[in-house]
């Protein structure tokens, strides 16, 4: 059993801890903003933070969670009012929309690291996320326009 | 394990039987509303039942929408056409998803229609049938506000769900109309006349915000992969490293020990294990151990030798398998009697659509074993039902189905062998079951482009004109290899023999982005290219001087070239490429800026400029994203994306070495001009990528006096041309 905060619940997964954690929050927890998409740390769609950091969960086993506290795309705001996540709809980024959530909880971290990024710093930043889509410049777009509203 | 039961998503069930557009229908009263109804169901069935309309009586309106959304916006923007007829408050609009149901939902006609979503043709199929069902329901409610105000329906007009009486000042919403609105038998006919003009738009042309769009950034957005239903076990498929052999026998009793498995199920082409929970699957999955039959058309099959010295080989010989696709005038002629004859030789490799959900659906039987429910993200809902029914041996009608988002398409998902192997399982298992391929099973078990050899030449007469165009294709797949390959769209040569030459590989091939014409245009485009530069002329001087362009290509070619200032010096280490390009009757024109790192061989584009005349574009936002994934996703496979095929097996695994183009490739800017066209909507998701190789590879001519003829251009590759 390992017990962890998720989006400052505290919950519970009976599982083996080297159970990827991203199986634990999808499947167990049923929190299925997090994608699973490579399952091998390559494309970001499963990007959480544990302890504000941002994690591939794929690649993370569920018993590095333990006792810490886990920020899944669902626990990023309460109401879809992260700068963010609004720059991303004013800058209508998503398209298939699959990889989204790790490519913003992604940006999240850079925002709380560097509130005002270069191009290049975002870039540098958000390169381990694959957008299939190709929305890589209306990202970029969409996290100077966060940056600069806040 | 935590277990919460919930309840899976549900989208709402329509089960009505008959389309707009000339069969009978009436408008019933239910709980919500305005329904339309063929007649005889009205009679027969009072509750809710509606084909593409619902209008409540406070002014809310639902419009069916019937476009699968991987992303390309056709979820908003076809019924965005309904309620711009319909004249729609849009604020007030609430989609709904269509049931997969083709004879109702289909585009199309009689037994033909279908509700498939490819060639990025939605809006374009969908687009006159939207607009008169949208002006059907309203003029059937401007005849119930005219006979309740007693006055002639001509003397109506209407602003946004408002219907308006102008001599007398009365008002009546959509919803007061719905309620008291006598019901024609039929629906309206309506007359083309009757149509908006484009001036009149208020929605088609003006940008909406995609519906889609708010659940996809607080992670709401359900994807089949993301269903739960309760007492749902999981379940993944292994199959054949040599495509289509088939499971003999495999370590069962070991598989079965591991802790979790509830099963492991044979299927036609692969094992499927199944158990408690995923990580429980991928656990056992690893530990299978399947021995495969020896007797599939890929064994063998070295996809690099065949390209190298097989494909040529077939290209000059006789072939038995030699299919004219295009034929005009007298190429032999042209050719034999020719001032100039400028011939050249490219290559493409597989591609693998590598959309990022990996491919998974959700199977439930019922108890009885009669009764089957999909949940799935499928480009064809129709189709996808027909099909799994049949696999099963049960009727259309006992496939229920549930479409999803689709975590991106690019063609590979209007076959759903996934979701009917998950039915399979679920059969088997008798329990409920997400199926989801490992990436690595997505890519091993894809569905390619094919690769291919080209051979294209052209003849120049005594003028220098060309006079003749010869093109040969090689490659398996039929026309998943020669899609693209006619140039008559931008080019008038007045003696053309095209053809393909097939070989069969038994590697499975499928629609790709764009299908054919990405590498087709890339050898066309190259070798214009390279007679332009042998003539000594500007490539737009040599289209305009020297071939008879179409008026849609000279209008592409003279905005682009505006566009990218073409003539304008670059920065020091780049230079510029120019390509046409076309797909699914859109017709475009692209420029890009490369620069290249010499010593890694990596090329590098920082700016795109296309003009693409699309005809009518609904939703110009979206249109524009189309345009900049499209060539995006064209640039990945140009620079990036390459699988090769060695004894029958697809060698890569997953994106390290099916490596796809990252931020830090993507161009800088995307410059994207429609020229402003009051015809027909034309398809826009696939016009961004067929010019995208030419363009390139004619940038890097121009930058280092070098030609590329085999993409993807990797820096391997790029590097032997450079030191050759």
């Amino acid at each position: 059993m390992v017990a962890f905060d998720l989006n400052g619940k505290r919950v519970s997964v009976n599982a083996e801890p080297e159970t990827p954690l991203l199986w634990a929050i999808r499947e167990h927890l049923q929190l299925t903003g997090t994608k699973y998409g490579c399952g091998a740390g390559l494309c970001g769609a499963c990007t959480v933070h544990v302890d504000g950091k941002a994690l591939k969960s794929c690649q993370t086993a569920l018993s590095d969670a333990d006792g810490k506290s886990v920020t899944t795309i669902e626990g990023l705001s309460p109401d879809a009012s992260h700068p963010l996540q609004k720059a991303w709809v004013a800058e209508q980024v998503p398209q298939c929309g699959y990889c989204q959530s790790g490519q913003i909880m992604k940006a999240a971290e850079l925002l709380r690291q560097n509130p005002n990024p270069s191009r290049d710093q975002i870039v540098t930043h958000m390169n381990g996320n694959i957008c299939r889509c190709g929305t890589y410049t209306r990202i970029v777009a969409a996290i100077q326009r966060a940056a600069k509203e806040g | 394990m935590t277990i919460i039961e919930r309840d899976p998503p549900q989208i709402s069930r329509r089960t009505l039987l008959a389309a707009t557009g000339g069969l009978s229908f009436a408008i019933a009263f239910g709980a919500k509303g305005l329904m339309l109804l063929p007649a005889a169901e009205a009679k027969a069935a009072g509750h809710d039942i509606g084909v593409w309309v619902r209008i409540r009586p406070d002014n809310a309106i639902t419009i069916v929408t019937p476009a699968a959304e991987m992303g390309q916006g056709s979820m908003t923007g076809v019924p965005a056409a309904l309620a711009e007829e319909l004249d729609a408050d849009w604020s007030a609009v609430t989609l709904e998803m269509a049931p997969a149901e083709p004879s109702v939902y289909g585009y199309g006609s009689g037994g033909s229609k279908s509700m498939g979503i490819y060639g990025s043709r939605a809006v374009m199929r969908y687009f006159d049938q939207m607009r008169i069902a949208g002006a059907q329901v309203r003029k059937v409610l401007l005849a119930g506000a005219a006979a309740k105000w007693r006055v002639d329906p001509k003397e109506l007009t209407t602003e946004p769900s408002v219907i308006i009486h102008a001599a007398s000042g009365r008002r009546m919403t959509y919803g007061e109309a719905a309620a008291i609105t006598t019901i024609p038998a039929t629906m309206p006919k309506i007359d083309k006349s009757e149509l908006k003009k484009q001036s009149q738009f208020r929605i088609i042309g003006k940008s909406v915000p995609r519906r889609d769009i708010p659940e996809k950034v607080d992670g709401s957005a359900q994807y089949s992969i993301d269903v739960h239903l309760p007492g749902m076990v999981y379940a993944s498929t292994m199959h054949a490293p040599v495509q289509l052999a088939e499971p003999v026998r495999w370590n069962d009793a070991k598989i079965r020990a591991i802790k979790g498995v509830i099963d492991v199920v044979k299927l036609e082409q692969g094992v499927a294990v199944v158990a408690d929970t995923f990580e429980h699957v991928l656990a056992a999955r690893d530990a299978l151990k399947v021995e495969w039959s020896q007797n599939a058309t890929a064994q063998g099959f070295d996809s690099v030798t065949a390209l190298d010295t097989a494909y040529p080989a077939m290209a000059e010989g006789s072939n038995p398998e030699t299919r004219t696709v295009g034929s005009k005038g007298n190429a032999d002629a042209a050719f034999s009697g020719a001032a100039k004859v400028y011939k050249a030789n490219f290559r493409s490799d597989y591609g693998h659509h590598a959309q990022m959900e990996p491919l998974n659906g959700v199977a439930r039987f019922n108890q009885a074993g009669d009764r089957v429910e999909i949940w799935e993200g499928t480009q064809a809902p129709g189709r996808s039902r027909q099909k799994i029914a049949q696999a099963l041996g049960l009727k259309t009608s006992q496939v229920i189905h549930h479409q999803h988002y689709l975590g991106g398409g690019f063609g590979r998902r209007s076959i759903t062998d996934y979701s009917i192997e998950a039915a399979q399982v679920a059969r088997v298992i008798k329990r409920p079951v997400k199926m989801i391929w490992t990436r690595e099973e997505d890519l091993a078990f894809g569905m390619f482009r094919p690769q291919a050899f080209q051979c294209v030449e052209g003849a120049l007469d005594s003028d220098g004109k060309i006079a003749g165009w010869r093109h040969c294709v090689v490659g398996d797949g039929g026309r998943l290899v020669y899609s693209g390959i006619k140039i008559d769209k931008y080019y008038d040569i007045p003696n053309q023999h095209i053809e393909q030459r097939g070989a069969s590989h038994g590697i499975r091939l499928k629609h790709w982005r764009a299908v054919a014409h990405p590498f087709n245009l890339f050898a066309i485009e190259g070798l214009v290219d390279e007679m332009a530069a042998k003539e000594g002329l500007d490539p737009f001087a040599f289209r305009r001087q020297r071939m008879t362009m179409t008026s849609k290509a000279k209008r592409v070619f003279d905005t682009v070239e505006k566009m990218s200032d073409w003539r304008a010096k670059r920065p020091e280490g780049r230079a510029l490429g120019l390509s046409v390009s076309e797909r699914s009757g859109s017709l475009g024109a692209g420029v890009v800026e490369i620069s290249l790192d010499r010593k890694s061989g990596k090329i590098r584009v920082h700016k795109v400029w296309v003009a693409v005349d699309g005809g009518t574009i609904v939703q110009p936002d979206m249109a524009r994203a189309n345009i900049e994934s499209g060539i995006v996703y064209g640039l990945s496979s140009v620079l990036k994306e390459r699988a090769t095929i060695k004894d029958g097996a697809v060698e890569q695994s997953n994106f390290h070495d099916y490596e796809v183009l990252r931020m830090s490739e993507a161009p800088e800017e995307i410059h994207v001009t429609f020229l402003d066209r009051d015809t027909k909507p034309t398809g826009l998701g696939e016009i961004g990528n067929p010019f995208i190789a030419a363009a390139v590879a004619n940038a890097f001519f121009a930058l280092t006096g070098k030609r590329l003829y085999h993409m993807p251009f990797t820096p391997e590759r790029v590097l032997a041309v450079l030191n050759a």
